[in-house]
């Protein structure tokens, strides 16, 4: 494997984590301990995520000439 | 004598001699990890909720260090595509970047260390436990130090809460956080007293030996990466294939390196 497909597993890990962080936060938000910072901070965790993946297709057209091997 | 493959694939592999061995030793490191991550979640889930400590990291400090590593893993490959690109100039600033990165997520992991060395936990003699700072601040403080100075009592500014209290209460003090006051503990009244370090509870000493086995990996590519930046970068001038293929190495096991830490950040900090 080479490190083009090994950047595009780690990107999607780290997107998938930001979701994830996004999700929880918006679930704590909406539990009666949630607070407004909660509501900010899944945003920007979302906004993250998406960032990370539209940065993912930049990079695979950037290095399409490149092996995945 | 020639050394084959060191830039062209074998025939029978379809890669190049060290792609193959980056592959061999980060297979060796998966195993490694994976031992002390499954450690980590047996301990946990056998664990008495009220012993296990959490919510004692400081969360944006580790968002912090994972925004820096995924800086470095983009920086990192940026630097291998300049060089497929024939750009050596772009190459060493993304190298650059990379170094920066590495060094910047071990600052900030050490003043983390440093923090954790100076936030004790007192277990009172009547059953109460309470977290917090011993006056002063100093580092690595035991009862049988404290009993060795001589001292009868000890300033202590403990936590708005302990860290096994309900979601209620937790809620409460940092909805109204109250003043930080010192009180006064009679060394008679204390049963045990540790930092936040490997002594102190099974969460930390697998906290430090994930995260230092990790620091360790940063290190060490740090080492390789910032080698490749400096004196290694000379071979781009004689073989500038083979140079190419040593950073794209570099790059998967600093990769590897992120990867672990996207999986212990949410495990350590958040979970």
């Amino acid at each position: 494997m080479s490190l083009k497909a090994f950047h595009v597993i780690f990107i999607t890990a780290a997107s998938t984590l930001a979701f994830g962080c996004g999700l929880w936060l918006l679930r704590v938000y909406r539990s009666p301990e949630g607070a407004a910072s909660d509501l900010k901070w899944a945003v920007a965790s979302i906004v993250c995520g998406l960032g990370l993946l539209v940065y993912e297709g930049f990079f695979l057209k950037k290095l399409r000439k490149e092996s995945f091997l | 004598m020639e050394i084959p493959y060191t830039t062209k694939p074998r025939p029978d592999t379809g890669l190049y001699n060290a792609k193959v061995g980056i592959w061999l030793f980060l297979a060796s490191e998966v195993m490694l990890f994976g031992a002390l991550f499954s450690s980590y979640i047996l301990l946990r889930v056998g664990a008495f909720v009220e012993n296990w400590p959490h919510g004692l990291l400081n969360v944006p400090i580790g968002t912090v260090n994972t925004i820096v590593l995924i800086v470095s893993s983009i920086t990192v490959v940026m630097a291998w595509a300049s060089l497929k690109m024939k750009n050596f100039g772009k190459f060493k600033f993304y190298q650059a970047i990379t170094v920066l990165c590495a060094l910047m997520f071990l600052g900030i992991k050490s003043f983390e260390y440093r923090d954790k060395f100076t936030h004790y936990e007192v277990w009172k003699t009547d059953g109460t436990r309470m977290t917090g700072h011993i006056e002063g601040k100093p580092m690595f403080l035991t009862l049988a130090k404290v009993k060795a100075a001589g001292k009868e009592k000890i300033g202590f500014i403990p936590d708005p809460y302990h860290y096994s209290a309900s979601k209620e209460v937790k809620h409460t003090a940092k909805e109204h956080p109250g003043e930080h006051k010192t009180v006064e503990i009679a060394v008679s009244e204390i049963k045990r007293l540790s930092a936040f370090v490997p002594a102190h509870s099974t969460y930390f000493a697998i906290y430090f030996t994930l995260t230092a086995l990790h620091g360790l990996h940063v290190l060490g590519g740090a080492i390789v990466i910032g080698f490749l930046f400096g004196p290694g970068s000379k071979m781009w001038h004689s073989d500038p294939e083979r140079f190419t293929n040593r950073v794209e190495v570099a790059g998967l096991f600093w990769h590897f390196v992120d990867l672990v830490w996207i999986f212990l950040f949410p495990v350590l900090y958040l979970l």
